[in-house]
């Protein structure tokens, strides 16, 4: 696994300004809404603004002391999703006629943000959850299964995702796709070598192990259970979709992914066949005009969507009263029609923005599971999100799922706050900077491995005047825990990380390092080519440093990752050096351009 | 793993992708079908909440918009002055039942959003004005469609009167009518109400006899069967035979005769100016069906006229037997034509063989009065000058000593044609009387229709032509 890991940059104020920023954009739909409809900003709107951009900034705060380094953008999409959601209900309440929804939506999104504060103090390491593989595996199932129970699961618009305990409903799919992500991933984690092993080879798939295959028919014949007894496409498609990535993710082998949808297509194909209400939902969804009676949901979002044309009728200025369920399946029919078709996009490539954020966590984190854990929670986030906006916008058949953090319903609202919240702690201890890891009980064993501690500008002037001290007794940035664990002053080099602002050096503590006989006299150091499991930062180039002599402050930057920085000219200045090697995992195509 | 997952990512993307590109297809690919799409109940409204054009007869304005007064929701209210005298024309404008006829076919226009009008709406929006819908000019003149209407009273059929040179239609009644403001309302309830009881009730008020509606022309058709005899280089004086009746070839059944033609020999004046069913049945024969038909084509049969308000095409038989044939040349069996395929029929003759192309819509007004579109006039030959002027001799004929004398008016030039169409000798069904008169020049077609509210029998002659002469004397 790699052991080499960037830290980041704590970006409070970043996360702050974004926050406002994005509660801003709910705000002002609230405010227009009132402009719009009754030629006046609504009167209760400094209690509004208070309260919600009250919630913003407690959010921040709690985010900033408990998790510093976490993503900062990920808790401002949210909010700007909630915000909008807010406001598009707001304004189905003022046409419905119904009683108000705003305020109980409001209630729970404080419960969920009192959720995401309460997780990201508490807990502080997510490789807890790797130990309980069946007893997550168990408690996901019986939530997806939780519909079925008679009395319990209710059926809404003939799909039974939902079940409804006294006088609250409740959609088990929401929490079961937290709790099977940590399930898949905590198996997986485990047996990724086992997985990965071929099996037979047919028509030139390598096909995996019979053995190994439970696990994947157990999710196959649930997926199926959920498409004919729940009816519904979309809850089968996300949790049987969610498992074949993360067992691709885990093996490498696409055959696992071909073996799915082979598996999914014949699964599907038979269902269709026998059970004539998902046909149903597929004739809605194809020609939707020859069910005028029926299909309204998605000819009244076609209608409204076409409509409010490119840039929507405005808020407050559609007709939602006219779509069924437009507060909850169909909210993202409801705002596109008012804020157009550039709105609805707008929204959609946040929600993409979020899972891009999730998978990058994903990315840096070290540990194979927490690897796992981050990318399942971000595809099964992605793939509802597309279910339920592609069915609504006839990409799809209509699913029942909720639209993330824009549905009416706590239970949603709940459910997608603990999954940013876990997304959030993955992400604060992916990107903290990982020297406690070092010096950790595992740390030190790790032979040969890198270890790289970096800085922003404001803490090297910190440590300039001794505010902050270093963690580790090092000499220099890059560090090489010799087998007898001492430590080995190295190169200076660029990690090759965006919000790196200088390498350092940091003084040596008392005592002393000593270079030990084996690797000494290294001057220059050849580069430690990184271990072929690790997708470790390019080897530094051999720079003529003097062993003994500890760098200087302006230490030469070498390219890293393929990517040039400009260089302070010292005293030590290799002069232009080769483009470190290319590894191309290190490539970051995937996840740099967001940073 | 870092590989994998940066393939979730790009598939993630992808998928993303996917969405944003279906929906830049349901703005560009299906707006238009989806806007017009009858059930897009917003498309409606929004219409709704336009200053609608008017609808003008000359300078008279038949169809208006006003602010609303009553509780709905809806900015304005359409009125309807003398809704059912220009029901045929206008046609209604309903929330709940979509539109019809003029409010129909010009609605783009009324509304504003055709594409001659986009930028004066860019203008009205931007500047904070109310966009207004555009006035449509029709060619109905009040007097004369009052004066059609008070000429049917008591019957039920359709009266069309128009400019022989221009095609322009100057009168338009069906009865019976109905009123469009009772489907116009905004209480949506009683709208409901008003539709079961239009639409259930027997005599049929929203059917439009006048152009969508065909029905038997009888011995007005006869006018047809005449002209393509001239074109084949028979004349006024051409004896034809007219037996008292004659057989239907290949069955029992006979033809006869409802006038005395004499039962030899005529001229095929005379046979048109007497109404000789067996001489007509005997030229059609010798004619041929192709040569009939052909003519009948010529005149306008079986292609829909008037757009406007829907109109429908008369249709002559595809394939015809002899006897089928006889049938026909005398406007029976399947021929069947709109009182405006007759009216039609003798302003081409009245035009020296030239066919004006009917019209409704003079010219469209924006709200600026400036003029977005203006009728031209378009004429198709169909017959010589020659033959157009023997028929017009051969048609004055039938007024001052033949079927149409009830039509005749002292010092004006005045032909005409009866027919009346039955379903068996003792029983006719539709009477009807096509004619014109000069100085000025106009066309009327009267047809009048028997029903359970007049059993007495009618007749082309006896009935009809009064009425259409009433409607002669209101245009002098």
């Amino acid at each position: 696994m790699a052991a080499t890991v960037q830290g980041y940059r704590i970006r409070g104020a970043t996360q702050l300004i974004l926050i406002l920023f994005g509660q801003s954009i709910g705000f002002a739909g609230y405010i227009l809404t009132g402009l719009f409809r009754d030629n006046a900003v609504p009167a209760q709107w400094p209690v509004l603004a208070i309260c919600w951009y009250g919630l913003g900034v407690l959010v921040h705060i709690g985010a900033r002391i408990a998790i510093p380094y976490a993503d900062p953008v990920i808790l401002p999409i949210t909010l700007a999703l909630t915000g909008i959601g807010l406001a598009t209900l707001h304004r189905i309440d003022l046409t419905s006629g119904t009683s108000p929804m705003l305020g109980n939506q409001f209630v729970a999104l404080v419960i969920g943000v009192a959720l995401l504060l309460v997780i990201v103090f508490l807990v502080k390491d997510p490789r807890r959850l790797k130990g309980y593989p069946f007893l997550l595996s168990a408690l996901g199932f019986l939530l997806l299964l939780l519909p079925l129970v008679p009395h319990l699961g209710t059926e809404v618009y003939g799909s039974r995702i939902w079940i409804s305990v006294g006088g609250f409903s409740f959609q088990p799919a929401e929490i079961a796709k937290i709790v099977l992500a940590a399930s898949f991933a905590a198996y997986l984690a485990d047996k990724t070598e086992v997985l990965a092993l071929a099996g037979r080879r047919i028509l030139g798939l390598e096909l995996p192990r019979m053995r190994d295959m439970g696990p994947v028919i157990l999710m196959w014949v649930l997926s199926l259970a959920i498409m004919v007894f729940e009816n519904d496409l979309g809850t089968s498609l996300l949790f049987f979709g969610l498992f074949v990535m993360m067992i691709y993710v885990a093996t490498a082998r696409v055959s696992w992914i071909i073996l799915g949808l082979i598996l999914f297509g014949a699964g599907g194909a038979f269902v269709l066949k026998f059970a004539g209400h998902v046909q149903r939902r597929i004739d809605f969804w194809l020609h939707p005009f020859d069910f005028p009676n029926d299909a309204t949901q998605i000819i009244q979002a076609q209608f409204g969507l076409s409509h409010g044309g490119l840039l929507g009728s405005g808020w407050g200025l559609g007709r939602p009263d006219l779509i069924i369920f437009s507060y909850s399946d169909m909210i993202s029919a409801a705002t596109g029609e008012e804020i157009g078709i550039v709105g609805l996009m707008a929204i959609i490539v946040l929600y993409g923005l979020l899972v891009f954020r999730g998978l990058k966590t994903s990315l840096v984190a070290t540990d194979i599971f927490v690897k796992l854990f981050a990318a399942g929670l971000s595809f099964a986030f992605l793939l509802q999100t597309f279910a339920i906006i592609g069915g609504v916008t006839r990409l799809l058949p209509l699913t029942g799922l909720t639209t993330p953090f824009m549905s009416q319903g706590g239970s949603s609202m709940i459910a997608n706050w603990i999954l940013v919240a876990t997304l959030l702690v993955i992400s604060n201890q992916a990107r903290r900077p990982q020297l406690q890891a070092a010096v950790g009980p595992e740390g030190v064993t790790a032979l040969g491995e890198e270890y790289t501690q970096v800085f922003s500008t404001r803490e090297l002037a910190q440590i300039g005047t001794g505010t902050i001290r270093p963690v580790l007794p090092i000499a220099t940035q890059q560090v090489r825990l010799g087998a007898s664990g001492n430590v080995v002053p190295d190169d200076n080099e660029w990690t090759g990380n965006d919000e790196l602002t200088q390498a350092v050096p940091v003084p040596a503590p008392e005592p002393p390092v000593v270079p030990t006989p084996a690797i000494s006299p290294p001057a220059p150091t050849p580069a430690v080519p990184p271990p072929a499991s690790s997708p470790a930062v390019p080897a530094p180039a051999p720079a003529p440093v003097p062993a003994s002599a500890p760098p200087v402050f302006s230490a030469p930057v070498v390219p890293g990752s393929g990517v040039t920085r400009p260089t302070s000219p010292g005293p030590t200045a290799p002069g232009p050096t080769p483009p470190a090697p290319h590894d191309p995992e290190e490539d970051d195509y995937f996840g740099r351009g967001m940073d | 793993m870092n590989k994998q997952i940066r393939h979730v990512g790009v598939f993630s993307a992808l998928m993303v992708f996917a969405l944003l590109a279906n929906l830049t297809y349901i703005d560009l690919g299906r707006q238009a079908s989806l806007e017009a799409n009858p059930y897009n109940v917003r498309a409606r409204q929004a219409e709704f909440d336009v200053h609608r054009g008017q609808i003008l007869a000359g300078d008279t304005v038949i169809a208006d918009s006003i602010p609303s007064t009553d509780q709905s929701s809806f900015s304005f209210q359409r009125v309807y002055a003398n809704g059912p005298l220009y029901a045929p024309v206008t046609g209604f404008y309903s929330y709940i039942y979509g539109s019809s006829r003029i409010e129909n076919s010009y609605n783009s226009e009324l509304v504003g959003s055709s594409s001659s009008q986009w930028l004066q709406n860019l203008i009205d929006t931007t500047s904070g004005r109310t966009p207004q819908g555009a006035s449509v000019v029709t060619t109905i003149s009040p007097t004369l469609q009052q004066a059609a209407a008070k000429a049917l009273q008591g019957y039920d059929g359709a009266i069309v009167a128009m400019d022989p040179h221009t095609g322009a239609v100057l009168a338009m009644v069906t009865s019976p009518s109905y009123d469009p403001n009772l489907l116009a309302s905004h209480d949506l309830g009683a709208v409901q109400t008003s539709w079961q009881q239009l639409t259930t009730d027997p005599s049929n008020p929203m059917t439009d006899r006048s152009t969508r509606e065909i029905y038997p022309p009888g011995s007005t058709f006869k006018l047809i069967v005449a002209s393509a005899a001239l074109e084949k280089g028979y004349t006024p004086d051409t004896m034809i035979d007219t037996p008292s009746s004659v057989q239907l070839p290949g069955s029992t059944s006979t033809l006869s005769n409802s006038s005395d033609c004499g039962n030899t020999q005529v001229t095929l004046a005379r046979a048109l100016q007497l109404s000789c069913n067996t001489a007509f049945a005997n030229l059609g024969v010798s004619l041929g069906a192709s040569t009939v038909r052909a003519e009948a084509e010529k005149f306008g049969f079986d292609s829909p006229h008037l757009p406007e308000v829907g109109g429908v095409a008369s249709t002559f038989p595809a394939t015809l037997d002899n006897a089928q044939l006889m049938m026909s040349s005398i406007g029976q069996y399947d021929v069947a034509a709109t009182p405006l395929q007759m009216a039609m029929v003798v302003s081409t003759l009245v035009n020296g063989g030239q066919q004006a192309d009917p019209y409704l819509v003079q010219e469209v007004r924006a709200p600026d009065l400036s003029v977005l579109y203006e009728h031209q006039n378009k004429v198709t030959p169909v017959v010589s000058a020659s033959t157009a002027q023997s028929m017009q001799d051969m048609m004055v004929q039938v007024v001052a000593n033949g079927t149409g004398t009830a039509a005749r008016i002292p010092g004006v030039t005045v032909g005409g044609k009866s027919g009346t169409s039955q379903t068996d000798a003792d029983n006719p069904d539709y009477a009807w009387f096509v004619c014109y008169a000069l100085n000025p020049d106009i066309v009327v077609s009267v047809f009048l229709q028997r029903d359970e509210k007049t059993p007495v029998n009618l007749w082309g002659g006896a009935n009809a032509a009064p009425v259409a002469k009433e409607v002669l004397q209101a245009s002098r």
